[in-house]
C-alpha cells in the first residue's frame, strides 16, 4: 500500500480565491473600470504615486481588482511595472513649463502670477453631502456643460499664461537668499535598476520618497515637523498641473535640442519649501540662508508632497538627535510594497522557528550547565 | 655617549583642523590666528603641529583648558577622528605611521595596543550589556572563544577595580558614575595594552570618588607598569599622577617637562597662571 | 496593455543580472551581494528573494520542489509553485530525490542532497549583526573589517544570563573562516547540513535585496565557544506518530480528542518515504511501536 501526501493546500487556495471574488460581487453590483477612472481621482493619484507608474487606466483596473485597497492596488501596479522594458527616457522636465491648475505660496501674500486656488478640498466644509446619493449622470453633465461654457469665456480674457508662471523660488534666488548651486547634469541613479547603498545620493533619496507610502511619508514628515526633527519650513510654492514630456528623436543619431517628440502630459504636484538654516561664511560670520526642501509626486498628492519636501531637507542635514534625519531610518521603511509585505509575512507559518524557540526557552528554564557557576 | 631610551610612543606634527583653511592661515605663521581659529575663513586649528614622546612605564600628563586641543589630540590618537596630517609610532607595534594604516589594523590597535577611558562612560561602554559582557567584548575581539577564561579574566579585572563580583552581570547603566568609570578602566585593561589613554576621567565625579579613581590609576601603574597618558584640565590631578607633563594652549604645546619642574618654575605666562591658581 | 510573460516571468536581461549577482556570491562564500531585487506578484517577505533566484536558474528540463516549514502542501509553498509553473511549465515533485531545484522556507530537507541539486533558501533578514547594529552602513564595514565580536558578544550575554545560548532558529555561522552569515531561520538542527554539502546552497533576501551563497564542500561552523559547544534541538526521545522515526526534526501537535502532545516528522515527504520504503535505507532510527 502506498501512502500519499494530504493535498489540502491547493484546494484551500482555490477556495480562498473564490471567496475573495464572492466578497467583491456579493452585493450584486459590479463597478465599471471607467467609473473608477472618472470618479476616484484621489485613489488613482495615490496609487500611481506609490507605484511610480503613471497610468490612470491601469490604476483604475488595479483599484477594481483590489476593491479599493491601496496596498493591493500598488502591489499590482508595481509587479506590472517590474516586467516593462524601458523603451525611452524623457528629457529632463522643467517645472517652469507646467500648465498650472493650482498654485499657492504660504511665504508671500502676493506672488507674480497670483495665488490660484484651483481644485482643492482645503476650502470645503467637511460635511457629508447626502445629495450625492441621488446624483444622476444627467444632472452632472448638465452642470459640466454650463461650467465649461463659463471656462471658455474666461480663458479669452486671461492676462496670464498658465504655461509660464514664474517660480516663487526665483524671487529668493534673485535676492541671494538661497544657497547657490551649480546646475548638475549628472545622470540620476535609478533605484529600480540598482538597489540603494548607504550613503545615498540625493536623486536616490528623492526617488524613494516620491514612491513612499503616502501615510508613512506624511507620518514621518509630521514627526519631523512637530517635535522629532530640526526643520522650520514655510511652503514657498505648491503647484499642481500638467507637465509636458519630451523624448529625444528615436530615429536620429544626432541630438539637437529642438529635435524632440512630445509624448504627452502627466499631472504632478510639486512643492518647494523654504527652510532657514544657519551657515558659516568664509569670514567666520554666521548668517541665515534658505534651504529648499523639494517634494514631487505623480497626481495631486499635496500632503505627501509637502511631507516629502520636509523629509528631503531632513535627510540633507544630518542630525544625530532625530531619527527623521537618519537616512536608513526613513528610506528603508516607507516603501508600501516592502513594509506591507514584511508585516504581512508574519501571517506565514512560523512553527518551525517557533519550535526552535520553544526548545531554547525550555533549555533556559532547565538552567544549562553553567548557571550554578555564575553567581 | 649618552644613550637615550627609545620612546614607546612618538607623535610628530599632529595637525587637526576643522575647515579648509585659506591662504591667510594655511601656513600657521605667528599671529595668523586668533586663538586657534582663522578670522578670515573660520577654520579652526584644533591641534597645530603637536609633537611629543612618551617613554615606557611613565605617566604623561596633558593639561590645558577646554579648547586647548588636548581631547582632540586624544581622540585622534585613538582613531575616533581622522587627523589632517601627522605621524604616530608605537615602538612595540610595526614601524609605520599609524595614522595611515588600514581600518582593520586600526581596530587591532584599539583592541590590543591602546586602551582608552573616556570622560563620558557612554562612549566607552555598551550600557545595555552586562559589565562582564563589556569586558568580554574586548577579549572576543582579541580572539578569545572560551567562556570560562573570559569569566575568570573578567572577574579578575573587576576585582582589580573593586567592583564586587555579584554585580558582574548587571549593566553599567545601573551603576554610579564612579563605578562606570571603573568598569571602563577594567575594560580598557582587558587585553593588557601597553599604553592606556585617560581622557578627563575624573571630571564630573564627586571629590571622594575622584580620589578613589585616582588611587586606582596609581595602583594600576604600580602593579602593571603600564604607560599612560592622562588628560586633564585640573592641574591637581596632573600633579598627583604625572611624571612628565605637557601644557597645551590653543592647539599648541607651550611647555613641557618634568611635572615637578613645571610646578616649581613655570616658564610660559599661561602655565604660570595655571600654577598660581592651583597654589 | 496585456502582456505575455517570458519563460520564468522575468526578461532574460533581469535573469542574467540575478545570475551575475549569484556568481559573485558563490565566489565569495557567505558574503551578501546586493542586487536590484524586482517586485513580484508575490508579496515581499513571502519569498520573493528565493523566487528570483529560482526563476533565474530554472530551465525546461528542471524538476521543482517547493516547501515551507518542511511541507510541500503548505499554502505558501503551493502558491509559489503555482507562479513558477504558470510561467515555466516545469514539472513539480514532492520527492526530494527527484527534484533538481528545491526552494525552501525555514528548513533543509532531511535527505542529504547531491551534486546535481540546488537548494534555494528564503531569507527575511540577511544581516547576522542586525541585532547588535541597526545601521546597514556600519554593518557593511564590520564585515569588511572581519569585526564580528558583536555576534559573539550576543551569544556570550545569553550564556551569562541563561546559562545557555538562547538563539532559536537562524543561529549565525562562520563560512569558509571568513564571513559570518545568517543561515535564514532554519532550526539549529539544520545548520550542520550546510557544511560540506554536496549541493549548492543559495540564499535570497528579496526585500533586503541581497543574495548570498555556500558553494558545495565549504567549511561552515555554527558560532559557539570552546567550552560551550553548539547545541541543536533534541528529538532523540521523541518519535513520529505516523512513521515512527526518531531523532529528526519534529512538529509538536496537540491531539484534539485527548489533549495529549504528540510529534510527527516535519519533513512531510521524508515521512512518506519512510512509510512507503524500507526504513533502513534512510539512515534514521525508527521506533518499533509504529
Amino acid at each position: 500500500m502506498g501512502y500519499v501526501a494530504v493535498k489540502g493546500g491547493t484546494m484551500a487556495i482555490e477556495e480562498s480565491i473564490k471567496r475573495l471574488k464572492y466578497e467583491r460581487v456579493k452585493k450584486k453590483e459590479v463597478i465599471n473600470v471607467k467609473e473608477i477612472n472618472c470618479g476616484m481621482r484621489g485613489l488613482i493619484d495615490q496609487v500611481m504615486s506609490e507605484s511610480s507608474l503613471y497610468s490612470e487606466e491601469l490604476a483604475s483596473i488595479s483599484i477594481k481588482q483590489a476593491e479599493g485597497n491601496s496596498e493591493e492596488a500598488v502591489f499590482l501596479l508595481r509587479a506590472y511595472r517590474s516586467t516593462l522594458p524601458r523603451k525611452h527616457y524623457t528629457k529632463p522636465v522643467e517645472t517652469h513649463h507646467m500648465f498650472v491648475e493650482r498654485r499657492i505660496s504660504a511665504s508671500f501674500k502676493d506672488i507674480p502670477g497670483g495665488q490660484i486656488l484651483g481644485a482643492s478640498y482645503d476650502y470645503t466644509h467637511r460635511l457629508i453631502d447626502f445629495d450625492l446619493v441621488e446624483e444622476s449622470k444627467e444632472e452632472a453633465i448638465e452642470w459640466l456643460e454650463s461650467y465649461e461654457k463659463v471656462l471658455k469665456n474666461s480663458h479669452n480674457h486671461m492676462d496670464i499664461n498658465l504655461n509660464s508662471i514664474p517660480k516663487v523660488v526665483d524671487i529668493l534666488r534673485k535676492e541671494g537668499l538661497l544657497k547657490d548651486f551649480v546646475e548638475s547634469t549628472k545622470e540620476p541613479n535609478d533605484i529600480t535598476k540598482k538597489s540603494i547603498e548607504f550613503p545615498t545620493d540625493r536623486s536616490q533619496r528623492l526617488q524613494v520618497l516620491t514612491r513612499g507610502q503616502t501615510g508613512a511619508v506624511i507620518s514621518l514628515g509630521y514627526a519631523a515637523l512637530r517635535a522629532f526633527g530640526a526643520v522650520h519650513p514655510t511652503v514657498g510654492e505648491l503647484r499642481v498641473g500638467g507637465l509636458p514630456l519630451y523624448i529625444p528623436n528615436p530615429l536620429s543619431s544626432e541630438q539637437h535640442d529642438e529635435d524632440e517628440f512630445y509624448i504627452g502630459d502627466i499631472k504632478v504636484t510639486e512643492v518647494e519649501s523654504f527652510i532657514p538654516r544657519s551657515v558659516k561664511r568664509p569670514n567666520g560670520k554666521h548668517e541665515i540662508e534658505f534651504d529648499i526642501g523639494y517634494g514631487i509626486c505623480f497626481g495631486q498628492n499635496e500632503t505627501k508632497a509637502i511631507a516629502m519636501s520636509l523629509l528631503d531637507n531632513c535627510l540633507e542635514t544630518p542630525n544625530d538627535k532625530f531619527p527623521t534625519h537618519n537616512e536608513e531610518f526613513i528610506l528603508l521603511h516607507i516603501d508600501s510594497v516592502e513594509s506591507t509585505g514584511f508585516m504581512s509575512h508574519l501571517k506565514l507559518p512560523h512553527y518551525v522557528t517557533f519550535q526552535s524557540e520553544l526548545d531554547s526557552v525550555r533549555k533556559t528554564r532547565k538552567g544549562g550547565i553553567q548557571s550554578e557557576d555564575i553567581i | 655617549m649618552i644613550e637615550f631610551e627609545n620612546p614607546i610612543l612618538t607623535i610628530n606634527n599632529l595637525r587637526k583642523q576643522y575647515g579648509d583653511g585659506c591662504h591667510h592661515c594655511i601656513d600657521l605663521e605667528e599671529d595668523a590666528l586668533e586663538k586657534n581659529y582663522c578670522v578670515k575663513c573660520g577654520t579652526i586649528y584644533a591641534c597645530q603641529d603637536v609633537s611629543f614622546n612618551v617613554y615606557h612605564g611613565e605617566i604623561l600628563g596633558v593639561v590645558g583648558e577646554s579648547g586647548s586641543g588636548k581631547s582632540t589630540m586624544m581622540s585622534c590618537m585613538y582613531f575616533d577622528q581622522e587627523v589632517t596630517s601627522g605621524e604616530a609610532y608605537i615602538s612595540t607595534y610595526e614601524d609605520t605611521n599609524l595614522f595611515n594604516v588600514s581600518s582593520q589594523q586600526k581596530r587591532y590597535i584599539r583592541n590590543n595596543v591602546l586602551g582608552m577611558v573616556y570622560q563620558n562612560p557612554l562612549l566607552g561602554l555598551k550600557m545595555d550589556f552586562s559589565s562582564i559582557g563589556n569586558i568580554a567584548e574586548k577579549l572576543i575581539s582579541a580572539g578569545c572563544r572560551n567562556i570560562g577564561e573570559m569569566q575568570l579574566r573578567g572577574q579578575e579585572l573587576l576585582d582589580h577595580v573593586k567592583i564586587p563580583t555579584f554585580r558582574m552581570k548587571e549593566a553599567p547603566k545601573n551603576f554610579s558614575g564612579g563605578m562606570q568609570q571603573r568598569v571602563q578602566i577594567a575594560k580598557a585593561l582587558s587585553n593588557n595594552p601597553p599604553i592606556l589613554l585617560l581622557d578627563e576621567i575624573t571630571t564630573g565625579l564627586d571629590l571622594s570618588v575622584q580620589a578613589n579613581v585616582l588611587d586606582l590609576i596609581k595602583k594600576i601603574q604600580r602593579e602593571l607598569g603600564i604607560t599612560m597618558i592622562v588628560v586633564s584640565h585640573d592641574l591637581g590631578v596632573i600633579r598627583m599622577l604625572a611624571d612628565r607633563t605637557i601644557v597645551m594652549l590653543n592647539g599648541k604645546i607651550i611647555e613641557q617637562g618634568l611635572t615637578d619642574q613645571i610646578l616649581e618654575d613655570p616658564q610660559h605666562q599661561y602655565t604660570q597662571q595655571l600654577v598660581y591658581s592651583l597654589l | 496593455m496585456k502582456i505575455s510573460y517570458n519563460f520564468g516571468f522575468f526578461d532574460e536581461g533581469s535573469k542574467r543580472e540575478i545570475r551575475r549577482a549569484t556568481l559573485k556570491a558563490i565566489a565569495i562564500p557567505g558574503y551578501q551581494v546586493p542586487f536590484a531585487s524586482r517586485e513580484m506578484p508575490i508579496a515581499r517577505g513571502w519569498g520573493t528573494g528565493g523566487l528570483q533566484l529560482t526563476l533565474s536558474l530554472i530551465g525546461r528540463e528542471d524538476t521543482l520542489k517547493v516547501i515551507d516549514q518542511g511541507s510541500d502542501e503548505s499554502v505558501n509553498a503551493v502558491n509559489i509553485k503555482k507562479l513558477i509553473t504558470k510561467t515555466t511549465g516545469v514539472i513539480c515533485t514532492d520527492d526530494t530525490e527527484e527534484a533538481t531545484i528545491i526552494q525552501s522556507r525555514h528548513r533543509i530537507p532531511e535527505i542529504p542532497l547531491n551534486e546535481e541539486q540546488i537548494l534555494v533558501l528564503q531569507v527575511p533578514i540577511p544581516e547576522p549583526l542586525r541585532g547588535v547594529e541597526p545601521s546597514e552602513f556600519i554593518t557593511k564595514r564590520l564585515h569588511g573589517d572581519k569585526e564580528y565580536s558583536g555576534a559573539w558578544l550576543m551569544l556570550f550575554e545569553q550564556i551569562i544570563k541563561y546559562g545557555t545560548v538562547s538563539t532559536g532558529a537562524d543561529h549565525p555561522v562562520l563560512v569558509n573562516d571568513r564571513y559570518v552569515m545568517a543561515p535564514s531561520p532554519i532550526p539549529r538542527f539544520d545548520n550542520s547540513k550546510l557544511e560540506y554539502s554536496k549541493s549548492l546552497i543559495l540564499f535570497g533576501a528579496g526585500r533586503e535585496k541581497k543574495v548570498y551563497a555556500i558553494p558545495p564542500y565549504t567549511k561552515v561552523t555554527s558560532l559557539a565557544f570552546e567550552d560551550q559547544p553548539f547545541e541543536i534541538e533534541d528529538f532523540s526521545d521523541k518519535y513520529c506518530r505516523i512513521c515512527g522515526a526518531t531523532g529528526i526534526y519534529m512538529d509538536e501537535l496537540v491531539d484534539e480528542k485527548t489533549g495529549d502532545i504528540y510529534y510527527q516528522c516535519n519533513d512531510t515527504s521524508f515521512c512518506l518515504l519512510g512509510l512507503n520504503n524500507s526504513k533502513e535505507d534512510l539512515g534514521v532510527k525508527y521506533n518499533d511501536r509504529i
